[in-house]
């Protein structure tokens, strides 16, 4: 074990020491792109290493340490950290954590805090647990955030968002199944070794490689038949997570759907945004602003190569830039709304129902904060602004069942499976 | 033929049409959840009797039809799609329905716009709620919807979750509330829910139909939603079977029944399920368990030859009702253990009766009571004593073992654990109202299955597979165990499965500790549910101790009040005689107190002797005639300060301000302000029932906490005024009073303006001016609302803002002046007095009595002092906390449990909205503070009703506490 150096606050230091032989774990949310970005991680001179364990004990782990009350990401995140220190796979004296904290006023800047609480509680307290966040949080002299790193995160997101997307929009209508995954998977490997060796992450290369990976997408045979179209909005880590949505993707395509889950770009953006709109609705330094903004058009730049890449191919349908969507909630929700999801959510709702994917789950943890507001709370004003949007509300808890949730979405979708049949007849005149 | 299987969560119907779509065949029966059993019966039967050979086209319906027919192939149809297909054939001209299942409501609108609804996860429990509620009184379903037809007055019953409600009726039970009116409060609650959950706004009129057993069946069930809904309903012919026609009209393909029966056959056994290990390995195992636990046994007594002195305890809790009689060596002389059936009063009657008729020779010297019908059963028949139940525990457990360091007693309906500290009980744990996992819990199981408990709880000794059912409350546990059974558990597994889960929810949910040394090691278990030597194994196993079971485990509370009662004895006793026991007078009379704007609805019992008891009532006035100790209540002088800002005419006409929320404290700034600005200030009134139901269909989100919900009452309370400017802004931010990391609100508090304006659809034809401000920004906040201000009134100016934002401030900050400095004073006095002192924490909007439920009232009639947690906050500096303290409200909680640490007369009393997520993070961080310092944390759960019975418990306990 390394040293154990704490701040004035009596917090455990992630020190350079331990840069050199700990390995650090990371909770799993979104697959494709944390493996993508877990590698970006490696590359900076730290060992990370990816949690795939999932199964009832991870979610035992999660209600024996921590309040169960609490939100069930946090739940999960935990007990995946606890189930994986107590597997015996790793020597705890020689591994640290890193968990991501936003600084903003919902409860998940919380979690790094209700980590190392469970963490007490189960007599591990000498393993650090890093803070991964963009609001000068908790720094450590082990581990920096610069911005060839960011760079490089955002490089991985981005390619992550178009693996995604272009995965869920050919694998629906394959004609050989696994294409699409195999396509996936081809890529990640391509990307990792680029990664490996610095490439892959100029704009230039970016651009060239996402044309290239589209390109390679819309090779693959496909069968367009008309099918239920589902978009999936909701709490972050619920929304991409199987182990917080009970698999819910690969339900829904079972389920005979096309799933569209907006990419990770948009929330980077949004909480960016957020800094900007903090700025104009309550003022502040205009040399922030500048910043900031500065912060925001790169990202738009690289949100727009993304969507410029996904054009290319006519079959496949491009997220829309962020002004777009951040547009499509004027009137409807306020700018100022930015704890969790915020406004996001509601927006990206409305632009899934102008897309064609009306048919829509909105996911989330059971007594979510911020989505008594811009989930549930919005959904009464979507239906009178989009009359065809069809959208249920599932909340997800360590013991909701399977049964009922899935059951509610069944509903969702023998509702839209009779509108489907509807717009069929309707373009097949005499039929 | 067509034929369409409605599985549902407690029922199956089938149903067989011809050709024609005429039903040929048709049944309704309990499943008693053997599905694959039931179903095979079924459809062997419809095979054989009905379709003769003949094509049969089939599809499965219903919540547990679906994972079958998924596994088997059997065309599906998702029960309201299924609803709505039969209804489009039989009633075409319908608007709205209806449909109340077992566990499931759903409502769906047909004309203007087709809508479906159904509950959320969490507000299950309908048909299978009314009938907990029937076992509840132990009457039939049959019965209680007779004794509703008799009814005259309805309680208000928590219209959100089965399991509050059940807590709301446990004490008008033990306050001697008739049964009819309750009937009637029931179904009125169910079809509040429904309406309040699932119309969320939509309005419903027209023609409407009532589906599904529950509505079937209950006449009063149907009259209570004609009376919500102010409509006359139909329940047409056919109504149990609308799921099961509508799966058989949409049956397009022939099914191979032989096929379908072999391949549910094979479903049934594929014991797929999570599973623990088993409880014992072998009877011998058990055999040394039941001899280690047998030797802890009370002292007996002969009551036939025993005379002389001897000491009465009782216990009337929630379920059942316990006396004990002890003699002069504390032995017992004889017990009794009866469910209450909703009245203990003829119970203990009986009981009294026998003991005077048969034992002459034995005189009761003194007495003693202790549960949740102790004011009752004290009024009723002259006991000496009422004791709180937790010291009444702690007496007993001390008797079995005088080094005991921890007691866990798990009644029917509550759990009640404590720590013992220096000779003290010291930190209560109590089960909040949502997770009642206990004794009753188990009961209601076993009678779904078809089971006594006792019998029961034996099935699970030897279960080779113990279902793996997580701890939660009863209404998730439903569908959990029904998934396991779907899965191939069997009973034994199941019943095993939920001793582990009641005893997971004692040690992870209510106790919250993970390691079994934090308990102590001398451990008392006790009440009816550790009798069960399952739940006995389970909790020893999961601890890794060996605990101590009294075999008198059932009935320690009456015996702890039987040893307080021998302690207490002056040698006579103030119980009623034989005589009047013989003429035994009980009356009941309900009505509203007058007394305050509370109107509390109370239960008058009068009894002979000029005997009575009251019931309902939140504070002491109705039955003191006056009110207590009321000028050292800093609630009740905040709240009275705040109604004391009046509005004042003005040029620029009337701004209405809904009161709630984070308008409470920020009343004398916006007031200030608009009063400056030369609007007249026209506040929402005071929160009460009427005011919330007024608002309650336009809730979106059902588990957003009840401070919220209010909300839409005050809202539609200004739009009723007429007041045509309404200002609730959006503030991501609050002051920053340098206590902690950062100064937001929470998300809830921060953006609910958001929700009223989607949702509220009475807001229209009014200015409702719900933008962002910051009034944490003093200098930017004049400048950035300007132009908010000026879009619904474009004559105001700059500077004029710039002015009434000055005296803004000024009037805030003078507003919390005059707080401290009052608060200053009242801690003052009560040290003079020799005054405990409770700092009432929560957040500025529990000042509403609405919220709070009078617990202000009812800690000063304790005899304490009550100040709020802003009074002590400011005299902390900026501390390290172990969480993110970044949010105004709750770092003031923060600050007040650091303050009180070195305060020895003060004591911290935590109030949380249940549903407060934040609070999932607050109360273990106040805890923490506190017991850093050694102070005793308690926390108080409240919601749109509270359980003021389980308050006094921990209040009782905490000065009992105090004054060891």
């Amino acid at each position: 074990m390394a040293k154990l150096k704490y701040d004035k606050n009596g917090r455990l230091l992630f020190t350079k020491e331990m840069k050199k032989d700990y390995t650090i774990l990371a909770p799993m949310m979104a697959p494709i792109h944390f493996h993508l970005i877990i590698n970006v991680l490696r590359n900076c001179g730290y060992k990370f290493e990816l949690l795939e364990n999932d199964g009832p004990n991870v979610v035992q782990e999660g209600l024996k340490y921590v309040h169960n009350d609490t939100c069930y990401p946090a739940l999960l995140v935990i007990g995946q950290f606890i189930d994986a220190l107590h597997s015996g796979k790793y020597d705890v004296n020689k591994t640290a954590l890193v968990i991501t904290q936003t600084g903003g006023g919902c409860r998940a800047s919380n979690y790094i805090h209700l980590l190392r609480k469970a963490l007490q509680k189960a007599g591990l307290e000498q393993v650090p647990v890093i803070s991964l966040n963009m609001s000068f949080l908790e720094g450590n002299p082990g581990f920096q955030i610069t911005l060839p790193m960011i760079r490089k995160f955002v490089a991985a997101m981005v390619y992550g968002d178009a693996l995604m997307l272009l995965r869920n929009q050919t694998e629906a209508y394959e004609v050989h199944k696994g294409d699409s995954n195999a396509m996936v998977e081809k890529w990640s490997e391509y990307l990792n070794d680029q990664f490996n060796h610095g490439k892959g992450l100029s704009r230039i290369q970016q651009k060239e490689i996402l044309y290239r990976i589209v390109k390679d997408f819309a090779s693959i045979e496909i069968k367009k038949v008309p099918k239920v179209k589902v978009g999936v909005v909701g709490e972050i880590y619920v929304k991409y997570s199987s182990l917080g949505n009970n698999d819910l993707e690969n339900f829904l395509r079972e389920q005979d759907c096309e799933v569209n889950l907006p990419g990770l770009m948009n929330f980077a953006l949004f909480k960016v945004d957020n800094r900007l709109e903090d700025i104009k609705l309550y003022g502040g330094s205009p040399a922030k602003y500048f910043f900031v903004d500065l912060l925001m058009k790169y990202l738009r730049q690289m949100q727009d190569t993304l969507i410029g890449a996904i054009k290319s191919e006519p079959r496949y349908n491009a997220p829309q830039p962020y002004p777009h969507t951040k547009s499509l909630v004027k009137g409807v929700i306020g700018y100022g709304d930015k704890m969790g999801e915020g406004w996001l959510l509601t927006a990206e709702m409305l632009e899934l129902s102008e897309e064609g994917y009306e048919n829509i789950v909105c996911a989330q943890p059971f007594g979510c904060l911020p989505n008594h507001i811009c989930g549930k709370g919005m959904i009464h004003r979507i239906k009178a602004i989009d009359e065809k949007s069809n959208i249920v509300p599932i909340d997800y808890d360590p013991s909701a069942t399977r049964v009922n949730q899935e059951n509610r979405i069944k509903l969702m979708l023998a509702v839209a499976r009779e509108k489907l049949r509807e717009q069929e007849n309707e373009t097949q005149p005499g039929a | 033929m067509k034929v369409g299987l409605d599985v549902g969560s407690t029922t199956i119907k089938c149903v067989v049409t011809d050709d024609n779509g005429k039903i040929v065949y048709q049944s309704y029966e309990r499943h008693l959840s053997k599905i694959t059993e039931k179903m095979t019966e079924l459809l062997t039967k419809v095979k054989d009797e009905v379709v003769h050979g003949d094509k049969a086209l089939l599809t499965v319906s219903g919540s547990a039809g679906m994972g079958i027919s998924q596994t088997c192939h059997l065309p599906f149809v998702q029960e309201v799609y299924a609803t709505r297909i039969a209804v489009g054939r039989l009633v075409p001209d319908a608007d709205v329905i209806i449909e109340l299942g077992g566990e499931d409501a759903k409502i769906l609108f047909l004309t203007g716009g087709t809508e479906v609804r159904m509950n959320g996860s969490c507000a299950g429990g309908t048909g299978a709620f009314i009938d907990q509620m029937a076992t509840l009184l132990n009457v039939k379903l049959d019965e209680m919807n007779e004794l509703a037809n008799q009814y005259e007055k309805i309680y208000t019953i928590a219209s959100r979750c089965g399991v509050f409600a059940k807590s709301d009726v446990q004490p008008l039970l033990n306050q001697g509330a008739r049964k009819t009116d309750i009937s009637a409060s029931i179904f009125s609650a169910v079809a509040n829910q429904t309406i309040a959950g699932l119309a969320q706004g939509r309005p419903i009129k027209g023609k409407v139909l009532y589906l599904g057993g529950p509505l079937t069946f209950l006449s009063e069930l149907r009259a209570s939603f004609d009376r919500a809904l102010k409509v006359t309903g139909t329940c047409p012919e056919n109504s149990l079977y609308f799921v099961a026609l509508g799966a058989a009209y949409c049956s397009a393909e022939e099914t191979d029944l032989d096929k379908a029966l072999e391949s549910i056959r094979k479903y049934g056994s594929s014991g797929n399920f999570l599973s623990i290990p088993p409880l014992f390995n072998d009877k011998q195992e058990y055999d040394e368990f039941c001899l280690r636990h047998e030797q802890c046994k009370a002292p007996r007594g002969d009551i036939e030859t025993y005379a002389g002195s001897a000491y009465l305890g009782v216990d009337a809790g929630s379920t059942t009702v316990k006396a004990v009689l002890l003699g002069k060596d504390g032995e017992v002389l004889s017990s009794l253990y009866r469910s209450n059936s909703g009245n203990p009063i003829p119970i203990i009657q009986e009981y009294l009766l026998d003991l005077y008729r048969n034992h002459p020779n034995i005189t009761v010297e003194s007495s003693a009571v202790t549960g949740y019908g102790e004011e009752l059963l004290k009024n009723a028949f002259g006991l000496d004593f009422g004791i709180v139940e937790t010291v009444a525990h702690f007496t007993a457990a001390k008797h079995f073992r005088p080094n005991v360091d921890f007691v866990i007693d798990i009644g029917g309906q509550d759990m009640k654990c404590f720590k013992i500290r220096n000779g003290a009980i010291d930190n209560i744990f109590l089960n909040e109202a949502c997770s009642s996992g206990c004794g009753s819990f188990l009961q209601t199981f076993a009678n779904t299955l078809g089971y006594d408990i006792a019998e029961f709880a034996k099935l699970g000794l030897f279960a080779k597979h113990p279902v793996d059912l997580g701890s939660r409350c009863t209404v998730f546990m439903n569908s959990q165990v029904k998934q396991a059974q779907k899965d191939g558990a069997t009973t034994e597994d199941i019943s095993a499965g939920l001793s582990v889960s009641v005893v997971k929810n004692a040690i992870y949910k209510v106790i919250r500790v993970p390691n079994a040394a934090d308990l102590g090691r001398n451990i008392v278990v006790q009440g009816g549910t550790f009798l069960n030597d399952a739940v006995l194994r389970v909790f020893e196993k999961e601890l890794g101790v060996e605990v101590t079971r009294p075999d008198i485990s059932g009935l320690m509370g009456a015996y702890g009040a039987g040893i307080y009662a021998m302690r207490k004895s002056t040698g006579k006793s103030s119980l009623v005689g034989q005589e009047e026991l013989e003429n035994f007078k009980h009356e009941v009379k309900v009505t509203n107190c007058g007394l305050c704007s509370n109107h509390c609805r109370l239960t008058i019992n009068i009894f002979g002797g000029n005997r009575r008891f009251i019931g309902g009532n939140r504070c002491e006035k109705p039955v003191t005639k006056h009110s207590g100790g009321a000028e050292l209540d800093m609630y009740a002088y905040k709240l009275k300060l705040l109604r004391s800002y009046l509005p004042a005419m003005g040029p620029r006409g009337k701004i209405g301000l809904p009161m709630g929320l984070n308008m409470y404290e920020l009343l004398p700034f916006w007031h200030t302000f608009f009063t400056k600005l030369g609007f007249e200030v026209i506040l929402s009134p005071l929160s009460n029932r009427e005011l919330y139901i007024e608002g309650q269909a336009t809730i979106p989100s059902d588990t957003v906490c009840f401070p919220a919900k209010l909300m839409h009452g005050h809202v539609q309370a200004l739009v009723d005024a007429d007041v045509k400017n309404i200002f609730y802004p959006c503030m991501s931010y609050n002051f920053d009073e340098h206590l902690g990391d950062n100064h937001y609100n929470c998300p809830v508090v921060a953006y609910y303006p958001e929700v009223i304006s989607a949702n509220m659809q009475c807001l229209e034809g009014f200015n409702f001016i719900h933008d962002y401000v910051g009034i944490h920004r003093k200098y930017d906040f004049p400048r950035k609302i300007t132009p908010i201000l000026r879009r619904s009134f474009p004559d105001i100016t700059l500077p004029e803002v710039i002015d009434a934002a000055k005296d803004a401030y000024k009037a805030y900050d003078g507003y919390m002046d005059d707080i401290r400095k009052k608060g200053a004073e009242m801690i003052e006095e009560a040290r003079k007095r020799n005054m405990p002192i409770i700092i009432l924490s929560g957040r500025p909007y529990h000042l509403d009595p609405e919220i709070n439920h009078g617990i202000n009232k009812l800690i000063t009639s304790l005899g304490a002092a009550v100040i709020s947690e802003d009074v002590v906050s400011i005299r902390e500096k900026r501390f390290t906390t172990k969480v993110l303290n970044q949010w105004t409200y709750h770092a003031r909680l923060y600050a007040a449990a650091k303050y009180i640490g070195d305060q020895p007369d003060m004591n911290l009393v935590q109030l949380v909205s249940f549903g407060c997520g934040v609070d999932a993070i607050t109360t273990d961080e106040v805890r923490r503070i506190l017991e850093e310092k050694d102070k005793i944390y308690t926390q108080v759960k409240i919601d749109e009703i509270t359980n003021l019975g389980a308050v006094k418990i921990r209040l009782r306990s905490l000065f009992a506490a105090l004054e060891k």
